[in-house]
């Protein structure tokens, strides 16, 4: 071993992609408009500001910020690597070879797969969690608010690793759930895998800690009066996921340990030799795979409940049997993990098995949808943006619902597993009820955590994009999977299939001008602040409990805990005449600011680097510096604060003076 | 309900597949107009299990717009009808369970019955909807190796093979004896049966009949490296005449392939032409399975053998030379062609290439094979 080899392990110049036009032109991009923003950050003084108002923040309200732009950056991410597929797709034709190479093109669907679930789609939910949870059930903030903190940066780790990926070595090529043997280091000797590893260990850690946080928080800080069986359908669905995220996560953390074991230490669990069996690689990884789904859509068929009772003007019809419904979603969701490898060689009996709890999942599911049908019926339907959403959501899930259940009937699935098929079905069920349900939630409470509303005219621009481009992009793909087209291919040789991938090229750039108009929703929005503005705090004429206090709002979030009555706690304060008390305030207890968090994340995410380049004394120093600042921060005393109570009543009687205004 | 399901079944199928079939015509629908019997019955569930989910997916898909739009806010005459505390009804609630659960019912005794009547394990008992087999006639077994990048078939009965290029005679049950050299790929012919994944170190089966003489395509279909998208070979399905004269040619053309063509032929290629073999060596399959196609390696059946026996003593323990098969270092298939893509790069000039390696050990089986 060389000295350079000791200093900088397997990363050598050669690691760059000097060559690659396409790669240095992003690279020279993203280093200008770093510097840009750094520059900019620089010059407006703003380092200081984000460091202790935002970086360093427990604020639950913040942190679940955060996790909206982590998820928003990380969705254009991801969303350029789907064109980029598309494209390819849409070129490899007639003896062409498309633009991008296997070395590329493998990259660039393993990376769009692992990007939009885990830092995107699960940085949203997560922050859309962190943020509603407390308020709906009148807590000042989450039960462990460093903890939250340190959370939310180790995810952000998790994705600098993913972003590293573009432009120092390569990422993984094996798939999104990088399946050994072809992830193990007999046939995946370089780093994409180790990033593929690391990346989501350390993201990993974040996401079980937060769903351990979310859980005590439901759990223990609920408001007095408040039964589960009077929580929020949002809040049930969300301690349903996050029971899930708890129970499946660390089944993630084992296989990725035993698969880097693999790696790095020459163990044999999945490798062909030695006894190792990848197929046991195959069941693990989906027994945390298929849990997964479900923590990324029930917390949204919670939004979608609350959406729909508060746009319809009624009570959520059947809220018990919702929370039944979801209650044995979550549980179901366990058995059925074995419908993503039929084709592995299991008896028809185990085949069977899985293919009907498969299909029992879609009753519970059946029962919301209808649930939400019943709540419309004899409502007073408002249609605003988030409700437009729900709307859109119902029918295209429950088409996406429909191919799940007949991609579950095993003999069906020996037909369409791997297919295009396979590919518009989880595309349906992911976009139609994960994202929509997370536009519907954006909409919604963006009010809420800005005081302002969004501009409706580019929010529909947006809508109707999405609708469009959705259904142009994904109808190919279901036609192609009936004619045996499989995933993941680069080159096509049938010329008669040519015109179904221009399709569905031309569907991602409709979805790709509605992506630009959310982007330009916000701006509008944020520029119009003024003209949008909602100072009542209950713009929609909600009915839980983050919209009786203001918007955005205060630190505290209330003055006094609420006390719960009715499951819609607010729609019932309001019915009753509630009166905001106006005097007798007391010093809030809050927890403090702390910059443990960054600093441990940062160090993980330095970790996780030295070992997928190899440099293991950097590796080693920066573990030993986890430690270290972990056991420091023990020693951090000064961990909360009273909000005096003279700031309490200024804020409060701000409230009540811009209230009385509204009201005169 | 209450009809017997044969009856029921064959109602509702033929109610509904004109329904969803007429689109599909004239097109290239493969899976939706297969050749072989067994794929024409997974497409037939495939429209039956369709037809029992709109039954309720189109009432629900009406609801929703009907409701969204009957009860929209701007409606006056939904206004007396507006309810804001209606939020229970124990008959509607039971009706929104039963419904799908009725539906799920039937879905779930249908999975049950075909799962098993088309379990790829299961010998064929009919040649198609009408025939039924004929006990005396000994289904066609054909072993498949997926190597990297490309099929090789090998007929044991007639001591032939092939690269990519498989022809089975029509109206014949044929046997599939599936595995992979290095990493996981998955055997489908949509023409002719369901796919089943190819796996190194394991054996799977796929058995199934092809009906009429066509030419069509088979694939990987599942990702299996830097050569995966060129993974195809052609399906040729031939009559008797036809299949015989195929098998003349094969043994007229071929060259032999023993344990060392194998090994060069294993090794990762991209677009392999197709090859004839006249002569196979009679264990090769079996060696292949076992992760021990270099002469002289012992096969991990062996071993299993020696441990299920009580082990080889203490000593043995150390002997782990005979256990390599891909470990890092001690590839047997040589993997210096595993270029990342390299070859297929149009503008990758600088793509680097993992070290050569041709320090293959002798030993190298080890592998329990699951099945």
């Amino acid at each position: 071993m060389t000295t350079t080899q000791m200093i900088f392990g397997r990363l050598t110049w050669d690691a760059f992609p000097w060559h690659e036009p396409i790669v240095v032109a992003t690279f020279v991009a993203v280093v200008l408009g770093g510097a840009a923003v750094v520059a900019a950050l620089t010059y407006f003084r703003l380092w200081g500001y984000l460091w202790k108002e935002w970086f360093t923040s427990v604020d639950h309200k913040k942190i679940g910020i955060m996790y909206m732009v982590l998820g928003l950056i990380m969705f254009l991410r991801g969303f350029a690597d789907a064109v980029m597929m598309r494209l390819q797709q849409a070129l490899a034709f007639n003896g062409s070879e498309g633009y991008l190479n296997a070395h590329h093109y493998d990259q660039v669907f393993t990376a769009h797969g692992v990007i939009m679930i885990f830092f995107v789609a699960m940085p949203f939910i997560t922050g859309l969690m962190n943020y509603i949870v407390p308020l709906q059930i009148g807590a000042r903030d989450v039960s462990f608010p460093f903890l939250n903190n340190f959370s939310f940066w180790m995810t952000t780790g998790g994705a600098v690793l993913v972003m590293c990926s573009l432009f120092l070595g390569e990422f993984a090529q094996t798939g999104w759930l990088a399946y050994p043997p072809l992830s193990g280091i007999a046939y995946s000797p370089a780093t994409g895998v180790d990033y593929y590893i690391w990346a989501l260990q350390v993201a990993g850690v974040g996401t079980t800690l937060s769903g351990i946080n979310l859980i005590a928080t439901i759990v223990k800080m609920r408001a007095p009066g408040m039964s589960l069986m009077k929580m929020p359908v949002f809040t049930w669905t969300s301690l349903c996921a996050n029971i899930l995220i708890v129970a499946s996560f660390p089944i993630l953390t084992a296989t990725l340990v035993l698969l880097s074991l693999d790696r790095y230490a020459g163990t044999a669990f999945f490798t062909n030799d030695f006894g190792g069996n990848p197929m046991m690689y195959v069941n693990l990884i989906w027994i945390w795979g298929h849990p997964e789904v479900y923590i990324l859509i029930l917390p949204l068929f919670g939004v979608f409940s609350e959406v729909t009772s508060t746009f319809s003007g009624k009570r959520l019809f059947g809220y018990t049997s919702m929370v039944y419904a979801t209650c044995c979603i979550m549980v179901l969701s366990y058995l059925v993990w074995l419908h993503h490898f039929f084709t592995m060689g299991s008896g028809a009996s185990v085949n069977s098995f899985f293919g009907i709890t498969t299909m029992i999942i879609s009753i519970p599911t059946g029962a919301k949808l209808f649930n939400w049908l019943f709540t419309m019926y004899r409502g007073k339907i408002r249609f605003e943006l988030p409700m437009m959403w729900t709307v859109a959501f119902m029918l295209t899930f429950t088409v996406g619902g429909m191919t799940g259940v007949l991609l579950a009937v095993p003999p069906a699935d020996f037909v369409l597993h791997n297919s295009l098929f396979l590919i518009a079905h989880f595309h349906n069920v992911i976009i139609g009820g994960v994202l929509f349900g997370l536009f519907a939630a954006i909409n919604y409470w963006w009010p809420k955590a800005f005081g302002f509303k969004l501009n409706v005219f580019w929010g529909k621009v947006s809508f109707w994009c999405w609708q469009v481009g959705f259904w142009l992009a994904f109808a190919p793909l279901y036609i192609l999977g009936l004619m045996g087209v499989t995933r993941r291919m680069r080159v096509f040789d049938d010329p008669s299939i040519h015109i179904w991938f221009i399709i569905a090229a031309i569907g991602a750039a409709i979805i790709a001008a509605g992506i630009g108009a959310m982007l330009v929703q916000f701006a509008v929005s944020i520029w119009k602040r003024e003209e949008l503005k909602d100072v009542s705090g209950d713009p929609w004429n909600g009915r839980t409990l983050e919209w009786a206090t203001s918007s955005p709002p205060p630190e505290y979030n209330f003055a006094f805990t609420p006390v719960v009555y009715d499951t819609d706690t607010w729609a019932d304060m309001k019915r009753n005449n509630y009166q905001r008390p106006l005097s007798g305030y007391q010093p809030i207890h809050m927890p403090s600011s702390t910059g443990a968090g960054v600093i441990l994340a940062g160090l993980a995410t330095l970790c996780g680097f030295a070992l997928i380049w190899y440099i293991w004394w950097l590796a080693g120093l920066s573990f030993v510096g986890i430690v270290a600042v972990a056991i420091g921060h023990t020693f951090n005393y000064k961990r909360d604060f009273h909000i005096p109570q003279d700031v309490v009543t200024r804020t409060e009687e701000e409230r009540t003076r811009t209230l009385a205004a509204l009201g005169a | 309900m209450s009809h017997p399901s044969s009856p029921l079944r064959t109602r509702i199928f033929r109610w509904s597949a004109p329904i969803l079939a007429a689109p599909l015509a004239g097109c290239n629908w493969v899976v939706m107009n297969p050749s072989g019997d067994i794929a024409v019955q997974q497409r037939d569930l495939i429209l039956i299990s369709t037809a029992l989910m709109l039954l309720i997916v189109i009432p629900v898909m009406a609801m929703v717009v009907w409701f969204a739009w009957r009860y929209r806010a701007a409606n006056k005459a939904a206004e007396q009808d507006y309810d804001p505390d209606w939020d229970h009804s124990t008959k509607l609630e039971l009706l929104i369970w039963s419904a799908p659960l009725l539906i799920i019912i039937c879905l779930g005794a249908l999975t049950w019955v075909s799962t098993h009547k088309l379990d790829p394990y299961r010998p064929l008992d009919r040649i198609d909807a009408r025939t039924a087999v004929d006990p005396r006639v000994k289904p066609l077994a054909v072993q498949v190796v997926a190597l990297d990048w490309k099929w090789l078939f090998i007929y044991p009965d007639l001591g032939i093979a092939t690269v990519n290029e498989l022809a089975v005679p029509t109206n014949v049950p044929v046997r599939f004896d599936i595995t992979a050299s290095t990493v996981m790929n998955s055997f489908y012919i949509p023409e002719l049966a369901g796919q089943i994944y190819a796996m190194p170190g394991m054996k799977t089966q796929l058995h199934a009949v092809a009906n009429k003489p066509v030419g069509g395509v088979g694939f990987s279909a599942n990702y299996s490296g830097a050569g995966f998208t060129h993974m195809r070979f052609g399906y040729k399905a031939m009559d008797k005449a036809g299949f015989d004269a195929w098998v003349a040619k094969v043994k007229a053309d071929g060259a032999d392939l023993d344990r060392a063509h194998y090994l060069t032929l294993a090794k990762p290629s991209e677009k392999a032409p197709v090859a004839y073999y006249s002569a196979v060596e009679p264990r090769l399959f079996d060696a292949v399975v076992n992760l021990c196609p270099r002469p002289g390696q012992r096969c991990m059946g062996e071993l299993m053998h020696v441990n299920m026996m009580g082990g080889a003593g203490k000593e043995s323990a150390r002997e782990t030379q005979g256990l390599k098969y891909d470990f890092p270092d001690s590839h047997v298939i040589d993997q210096a062609e595993r270029n990342e893509g390299v070859q297929t790069a149009p503008d990758a000039p600088g793509a680097t290439e993992t070290p050569p390696d041709h320090s293959s050990h002798s030993g190298a089986d080890a592998h329990a094979q699951h099945r």
